[in-house]
């Protein structure tokens, strides 16, 4: 039986979005490979978010406990192995949030199987399902096969839609085995970076500068704020100490393909590029007309930010 | 209490060259590319260099290729590390089978604490250290990272990012994860894979590079592990990902807000 078992990913009682991109990746696998489709759940009290996981239309396997409370790795992944045994999975997908980079990797270890990381789609049918994936920063695309019996799999939110509720699953707990006092791995604290502005992975428009902003980032964020989008950086901005860590577009930072990327002062690094690429519409703002993110722009101004960003803000308040 | 380190490092395309696929698609064309340590480890090979200089102790450099990968391991020699183990291996690897190879050379080394960069910039997968964790039954923690964004003044004094208990059995590690970061203590020994913001890696100085010709490096052939060493991730084809067509340039600021309102409708 080749079933697929997606582990969901939740954070403050909220269903994350990427899940649902997961989920979209699972239907997908099982049509490929002719299995039903699985979900896994884990936690501690997390019986309301399995009934809104049920209405995709998937059995949720829930594990409830309190050694479960906070996500480990070493708690976490015997859990989900064991329950891809039980149900038959010969695929074990997440996103490739944190999370599931971290988990599925340890679980793929248990269950002596060869995992694919960063999926963006998937070839073949039945047995000799492929998955295709980016290697050196995006720049090769490659079409992978797991030679292992069961294969496990992170995929990129951005490259499947969310799955829309349909059908109904039903509910069914899973046995927790794992003893605290076994763990070699103890959480000790979670520092949220708070914001009012949209996450950048989930957000519909991203405004983004770079190194030509020399660290002014107020008419960005402005600008931002005006489009309710989320602000992100080059890791040029980042390292030189001007914003967040959590702010980094690109192949070491977020992958993110909003409807709208507007680069402002923004080079365009290969790997800064590996992280937007995808975005629907990119727009790119540098004094530099040679600048390499000009080659992939749909709309590139060649102008100082600091007079173009102001004079964009005004336009858009003008036409509201 | 001193730290036995065990740090791994892969010799990789130089992130700058320009990767381009092979007409056939069964690789990806060498010649004209330049290849250096892969940039997560120079990163892991700074943190142990850093709790060496703190608690004391031996920091070994391990590598899994053939011959050329002992450039890499006297590179990270030349920045301090004691000795050198090269597992000879020819040929395609996956993580899979890289951290059964770790797993062998972690029991004969019996390392307090060993360190991986979270992946490398070749096939991206950033899976090892997790499988070797699991294989070894050990705590880990990825993506090891600062509270602060980045290094400061003096790179904030060569101070580690992970913490050491008092009693030399637990170590404190950050970690950068979606929406925040997080604290875990792991018992020792321990697995972490270090990301971008953990330090910044120190260059070799001319001594160091002189001192590092005169470093141990044990060679292991990995035939002789007892592994079965054939890939499990299996690479069929490579391809360039379909080029985006460029755009247009804008005159100014009116007609950019034109397009985006009236052609793109993005406005």
């Amino acid at each position: 039986m080749a079933n697929v078992l997606i582990v969901a990913e939740h954070s403050g009682g909220h269903l994350r979005k990427a899940t649902l991109h997961a989920v979209s990746a699972g239907r997908e696998l099982a049509r490929r490979t002719g299995g039903k489709l699985h979900l896994a759940l884990l936690g501690k009290g997390v019986g309301a978010l399995a009934d809104q996981l049920k209405a995709y239309g998937a059995d949720v396997h829930v594990a409830d406990a309190p050694v479960l409370e906070h996500y480990l790795a070493e708690a976490y992944a015997p859990v989900v192995a064991e329950l891809a045994r039980s149900i038959g999975a010969a695929y074990l997908g997440a996103a490739a949030t944190a999370f599931g980079k971290d988990l599925l990797p340890r679980a793929a270890a248990r269950l002596g199987a060869a995992a694919a990381t960063e999926v963006i789609g998937f070839g073949g049918e039945g047995a000799a399902v492929t998955f295709r994936r980016p290697m050196w920063a995006g720049n090769v695309l490659a079409e992978v096969e797991l030679a292992t019996p069961v294969k496990v799999f992170t995929v990129r939110a951005t490259e499947f839609p969310a799955a829309a509720p349909e059908g109904a699953g039903s509910v069914v707990p899973v046995a927790v085995k794992v003893e605290a006092g076994a763990l070699k791995t103890r959480f000790v604290e979670f520092k949220e970076v708070k914001s009012a502005r949209p996450e950048l992975t989930e957000a519909r428009v991203v405004v983004a500068g770079g190194r030509g902003t020399k660290g002014d980032f107020k008419e960005l964020e402005g600008l931002a704020d005006d489009l309710g989008a989320a602000v992100g950086a080059s890791r040029a901005a980042v390292d030189a100490g001007w914003v967040p860590n959590d702010w980094q577009v690109g192949q070491t930072g977020k992958v993110v393909a909003p409807e709208l990327y507007v680069a402002a002062g923004i080079s365009g690094a290969i790997q800064h590029l590996a992280g937007m690429k995808g975005s629907k519409v990119i727009v790119a703002i540098n004094k530099d007309p040679e600048a390499p993110i000009f080659q992939l722009a749909d709309y590139g101004l060649v102008a100082d930010l600091f007079k173009a960003i102001p004079e964009l803000r005004a336009k858009i308040k003008a036409s509201r | 209490m001193p730290l036995k380190i065990l740090v791994t490092v892969k010799r990789v395309e130089d992130p700058e060259s320009k990767i381009k696929v092979k007409p056939d698609g069964s690789g990806i064309v060498t010649e004209g590319v330049n290849y250096k340590m892969n940039p997560f480890d120079e990163i892991a090979v700074e943190e142990a260099l850093r709790l060496k200089e703190k608690h004391g102790g031996d920091v070994a450099v391990a590598s899994i290729g053939g011959e050329k990968s002992t450039t890499e391991i006297r590179a990270a020699l030349a920045m301090g590390a004691d000795r050198g183990i090269l597992v000879r291996h020819e040929g395609a690897l996956d993580p899979f089978v890289v951290s059964a190879v770790l797993a062998k050379i972690f029991e004969q080394e019996k390392p307090d604490l060993m360190l991986l960069g979270k992946q490398s910039i070749d096939d991206d997968q950033n899976q090892v250290g997790q499988y070797l964790a699991e294989r070894l039954g050990l705590a880990q923690a990825t993506f090891a990272s600062k509270h602060e964004s980045l290094e400061s003044e003096a790179e904030q004094k060569k101070v580690p990012g992970l913490v050491l208990s008092a009693d030399g059995k637990k170590l404190a590690v950050v970690r950068e994860i979606d929406g925040g970061v997080e604290t875990l203590e792991l018992a020792l020994p321990a697995v972490v894979t270090t990301d971008l913001r953990l330090n910044k890696p120190r260059f070799a100085s001319l001594p160091g590079i002189m001192k590092a010709k005169k470093k141990e490096l044990k060679e292991i052939p990995a035939a002789g592990l007892g592994l079965d060493l054939s890939p499990k991730v299996v690479v069929k084809k490579l391809a360039e990902p379909p080029k985006r067509k460029g755009g247009v340039k804008v005159a100014d600021v009116n007609e950019l807000w034109e397009k985006l309102h009236n052609e793109a409708k993005a406005l």
